[in-house]
């Protein structure tokens, strides 16, 4: 029996249920199968720092949220038009972002009196009115999932586990997903065992059945594919999509790469990635710290290989002197930090944006460090390659800034091929290149190529070029120990000018600004990218101009962005700090900066921002203010 | 690409083959030694002294035991038959860290405490070399204490020299994680109340492999422990006792004077009976060990030393002799037992997983690892 298909051009789907039910999985399959699909998406997990709270608690709930389309998707969406809410602290903890008019589908069977009772409902939110403006279905997921596997000689628990399968089951028929990706995927994930197998793909099943036979959904939605840059396609989340950069950027180096690192929360996937990579020659060590991760990164980095360390916010802090050490020794080394909420632990699963200024500056002395920022989980590839470009050629430590919500994050990527990367070959020295007072050929380990300013970087094992270098100020040129005044000044200069002078080797910043007669720049840098695109297009689409632009490179600028901000009246940052970037901006370039911020451990909404944008385009020309409410009449 | 890591195999060495891969793989590697995979010199040629001595000058305090351990070091080297560039010394900070200074080989003065990570990044990345860290005791055991530990349980492939003056040489002289009850130093003035560490005990509880105690002014003594360290695969951990003569002199005047040093100085020597003078050492009836004359000592219950016991205690138990006041010091190697070095594991891995796959990846290997297993296509 088919039911009438309603044509959607997007959707967002938020799973939410306790840490055990599985949601991250359910959302992660709805993913790949609307990517399969061809629609373009954004994702956002959000779960819990506690691996199991107390089951059924208002700490203890796991979300999903999922934004599919048939055009370009930018953020993983403000509100979710459905809601799966498979207990009654999953209800409670999303119900307020839920607009009026969405569709919330509810498990009866945990909306017990107990499980109420645990999130301080007196009376069910299904019984007392709670949920009158939205199109409720209230479906017994649990029971149905358990008596459709009857003939199952599994215990209860086990035919209970099987309910996200059954849920999945239903919002693929009510959306029209392909299953075979999923049962693909079990196939491989229980290969080892049938009949767990068996019961997930039956109470998948079970689900399409229930949807198709049921009276309570009257009709499928179609979401069409997106129109999508011809290519191969996968999804990838940002911290894969970093490892893989990495991974590919010290291929195009022809470097070994050696990962040390301390787990932790949001970084601790790319650790796991790399590990798994050792047939691309990739060493990981944990190590028992991350003064020792990096340490021992910059180690192999003394040796010729790429040295890579990844952590968060409170694991910089603690690499803060060792990266001194490598900006005095002037070799690469590659340090992620996938920020999260702060200060010290604060939000280990949240994302945030506030290590900008840690990154620049966390460490004693003028102590210059390269900052790049992905701007999406997609990007976090090119990003890293970027990093690892800049930290071979310059011999410098890099930082890259990533965040907790392009970690986990993911969205489709076409995917780039190997052929096209630049290629990052590293000129190690062989020859001696001075003379000592006697005319004897030497090694002068801090003489610079005359115009990237890089040292010249002869590793151990290369015969007549033994030198010995540390974090004692070096003498210009033949880097032994000097305390002479006049050489720190220089070295120190030095050093700096190096950093600023990448400026030349990075793209100067692009402004998107379709109309051409935008007086309002909004300026953001990493993860924001998405929320800021969204927000522009959602007030131009009101008859306003706004100018956008994106800051991969923190330090140094690009050339051109004083220039940029001085031609617009208003710049607005957006930023997941308390004004970082527009701090830096008005010490630059001694503009006004309107600084516009949030700490709430979440992406911005396109909404909230499009707010602001509104604000200050009326603001600064009052004169469009009619125009713009003549043309939302 | 090429390959990700020197290529060995133009060495002359003869301990060259690609014998990492196989010896790690197979647990045990008793004939390998430390320097087994760094390149020898070509044959007929030899180094001396002064092809390790660096143009620096040497900057510390006249009559600091550093001097005497560089100069055997110096001395002691040209022994190894390897190729100078092929040798790291990695330290931290202190007056003992400076010691790459002077030395021409390959040198990293790195930050305080950190030396036993860097090396253990660079020796897991370069096999082809000799590493050695040199470090203080404020450097290992105060603020490197966790490098330290790890390093050994690991059993990285490295020979740590610890240079213990009992005292924060370069600060100026505050007490260190070693120095003696009581001691009065500028920032102890009524004497320190730390209970110190007893370095050997220490890394025999971390797991070490190799652990050893010698002194700054016993030349031979000193190169034989630097023999049999750098012989040993795996971390190798060696005590120096090292006079600090402007904060904290004479920390071992009694161990120096002959007559004083024939009665306090137990010689660690594999097979022999752990002896000073006419005093042994003995097992009681409780399995402690004691001090007793050798004329009243039940030859049965003689202490025989065997560094290469699996069971620690006795090595821990020996190192306990020693007392501040210094009248029972064992010296020598108190264990040398043979476990996988752990950067040999570390590359056995990646070479097999590397030769699964049927050699270095190439592009098309990574375009593969790009794609994964779910793509899809938009057309065009
Ligand atoms: C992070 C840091 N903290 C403190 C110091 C100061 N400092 C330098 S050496 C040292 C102690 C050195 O003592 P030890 O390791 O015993 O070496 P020694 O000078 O005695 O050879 C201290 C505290 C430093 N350089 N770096
Ligand atoms: S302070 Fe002590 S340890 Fe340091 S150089 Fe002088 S004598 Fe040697
Ligand atoms: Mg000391």
């Amino acid at each position: 029996m088919s039911k009438p298909v309603q044509q959607l051009d997007r959707v967002v789907i938020r799973f939410a249920g306790d840490s055990g039910d599985g949601m991250q999985l359910t959302g992660d399959r709805f993913t790949s199968d609307s990517a399969f699909h061809g629609n373009d998406l954004a994702t956002l997990p959000n779960f819990p720092a506690e691996i199991r709270a107390p089951q059924g608690t208002l700490p203890g709930v796991s979300s999903f949220q999922l934004h599919f389309a048939d055009h370009d998707v930018l953020t993983p969406g403000d509100e979710p038009d459905v809601l799966v809410a498979m207990n009654p602290a999953a209800l409670k903890a999303n119900l307020r972002d839920v607009p009026r008019g969405a569709t919330i589908i509810v498990d009866t069977d945990e909306f017990s009196r107990r499980n109420l009772g645990k999130v301080g409902y007196a009376v069910s939110p299904l019984e007392d009115g709670t949920l009158e403006s939205f199109h409720v279905h209230a479906l017994p997921l649990t029971s149905m999932t358990v008596d459709a596997l009857a003939n199952y000689d599994l215990s209860r628990k086990d035919k209970e586990r099987a309910k996200n399968m059954f849920a999945l089951g239903l919002l693929s028929w009510l959306y029209t997903r392909p299953l075979e990706a999923t049962e693909g995927f079990l196939r491989s994930k229980f290969a080892t065992k049938p009949e767990i197998l068996a019961a997930n793909i039956t109470a998948l099943h079970a689900g399409v059945h229930y949807g198709e036979t049921t009276e309570d959904f009257a009709h499928t939605y179609k979401i069409a594919p997106a129109v999508m840059a011809p290519g191969r396609y996968r999804n990838v989340t940002g911290n894969t999509a970093l490892a893989y950069g990495l991974v590919a950027g010290a291929h195009q180096a022809n470097l070994a790469l050696l990962l040390g690192s301390y787990p932790i929360t949001p970084a601790s996937d790319i650790l796991h990635v790399l590990s798994g990579l050792k047939r691309f020659g990739v060493t990981t060590v944990q190590a028992e710290d991350e003064i020792a991760g990096v340490g021992i990164a910059l180690g192999a980095s003394f040796g010729g290989a790429l040295g890579v360390t990844t952590t968060s916010g409170p694991g910089l802090a603690l690499k803060a002197e060792t990266i001194g050490l490598a900006v005095s020794l002037e070799l690469p080394l590659v340090v992620v930090d996938v920020q999260r909420g702060g200060p010290s632990t604060g939000l280990p699963t949240k994302t945030e944006q506030a290590d900008l200024l840690q990154a620049l500056f966390g460490r004693n002395g003028e102590s210059p460090v390269p900052v790049i920022a992905p701007q999406s989980p997609v990007d976090c590839f090119d990003a890293a390659i970027e990093a690892v470009r800049i930290a071979t050629a310059y011999r410098t430590p890099v930082i890259l800034l990533s965040d907790g919500y392009l970690a986990n994050g993911s969205e489709p990527w076409r995917l780039p091929h190997v052929d096209d990367l630049p290629d990052l070959t590293v000129d190690f020295a062989t020859e001696p290149n001075g003379t000592d007072p006697d005319g004897k050929p030497v090694f002068h380990p801090y003489l610079r190529d005359p115009e990237t300013l890089a040292r010249a970087w002869a590793i151990p094992g290369t015969p007549g070029l033994e030198h010995r270098i540390g974090g004692i100020e070096k003498a210009d040129v033949t880097g032994v120990i000097s305390y002479d005044p006049d050489n720190h000044q220089r070295m120190t200069d030095l050093r700096d000018a190096k950093v600023k002078g990448i400026a030349a080797t990075i793209p100067p910043i692009e402004v998107d600004d379709p109309t051409g007669d935008a007086r309002v720049l909004v300026l953001g840098w990493g993860s924001t990218y998405g929320p800021i695109y969204a927000a522009s297009r959602v007030v131009r689409r009101h008859g306003m101009s706004v100018a956008r632009a994106h800051l991969r490179h923190l330090n140094p600028f690009p050339s051109n962005l004083g220039e940029v901000l001085r031609s617009y009246d208003r710049v607005i940052v957006p930023e997941m700090n308390l004004g970082q970037l527009a701090m830096l901006l008005r010490a630059a370039y001694l503009v006004d900066i309107t600084s516009y911020t949030a700490v709430r451990g979440l992406p911005f909404t396109a909404g909230e921002l499009a707010d602001v944008i509104t604000e200050a385009v009326l603001a600064s020309n009052p004169a469009r203010h009619s125009a713009a409410t003549e043309a939302q009449k | 690409m090429k390959l990700d890591r020197p290529d060995l195999t133009s060495s002359s060495s003869a301990s060259m083959p690609s014998a990492h891969g196989a010896a790690s793989a197979h647990g045990g590697h008793g004939a390998l030694s430390g320097a087994a995979l760094v390149p020898s010199l070509q044959p007929g040629i030899s180094l001396n002294r002064k092809d390790f001595t660096s143009d620096q000058e040497v900057r510390w305090c006249p009559g600091c035991g550093d001097y005497a351990i560089l100069a055997t070091m110096q001395g002691f080297l040209p022994e190894l038959g390897l190729r100078r560039e092929n040798i790291v010394f990695v330290s931290g900070i202190g007056c003992s860290s400076r010691f790459p200074y002077y030395l021409d080989t390959y040198g990293l003065h790195s930050i305080h405490g950190r030396a036993p990570s860097i090396a253990t990044g660079l020796v897991t990345a370069r096999p082809d070399l000799s590493v050695w860290v040199i470090t203080g005791d404020g450097d290992a055991l105060s603020i490197g204490g966790n490098h330290l530990i790890h390093a050994l349980r690991r059993n990285v492939n490295l020979t740590i020299l610890l240079f213990n003056n009992e005292i924060y040489g370069l600060t100026k002289g505050q007490y260190s994680p070693t120095s003696r009850q009581g001691k009065v130093t500028k920032s102890s003035p009524l004497g320190s109340v730390d209970t110190p560490f007893n370095p050997v005990s220490l890394a025999l509880g971390a797991e070490a492999t190799f652990v050893a105690r010698t002194m700054d002014s016993d030349r031979a003594h000193l190169s034989a422990t630097l023999r049999a360290a750098a012989a040993h695969r795996g971390s190798a951990l060696v005590e120096i006792y090292q006079n600090c003569p402007i904060f904290n002199d004479g920390a071992f005047e009694v161990l120096k004077d002959r007559t004083e040093a024939e009665a306090r100085i137990f010689h660690l020597v594999d097979g022999e009976p752990v002896a000073a003078g006419d005093q042994v050492v003995v097992r009681d009836d409780m399995g402690h060990l004691r001090v007793v004359a050798r004329d009243d000592a039940d030859s049965d219950r003689i202490v025989i030393h065997d560094p290469s016991s699996e069971d620690t205690s006795l090595a821990f138990a020996l190192s306990r002799l020693s007392e501040s006041t210094l009248s029972h010091v064992p010296m020598g190697v108190f264990r040398k037992v043979n476990r996988p070095a752990y950067d040999d594991l570390v590359r056995a891995q990646v070479d097999a997983a590397v030769n699964q796959a049927g050699g270095p990846a190439s592009d098309a290997d990574l375009d593969a690892l790009l794609a994964g297993r779910d793509t899809w296509i938009v057309g065009g």
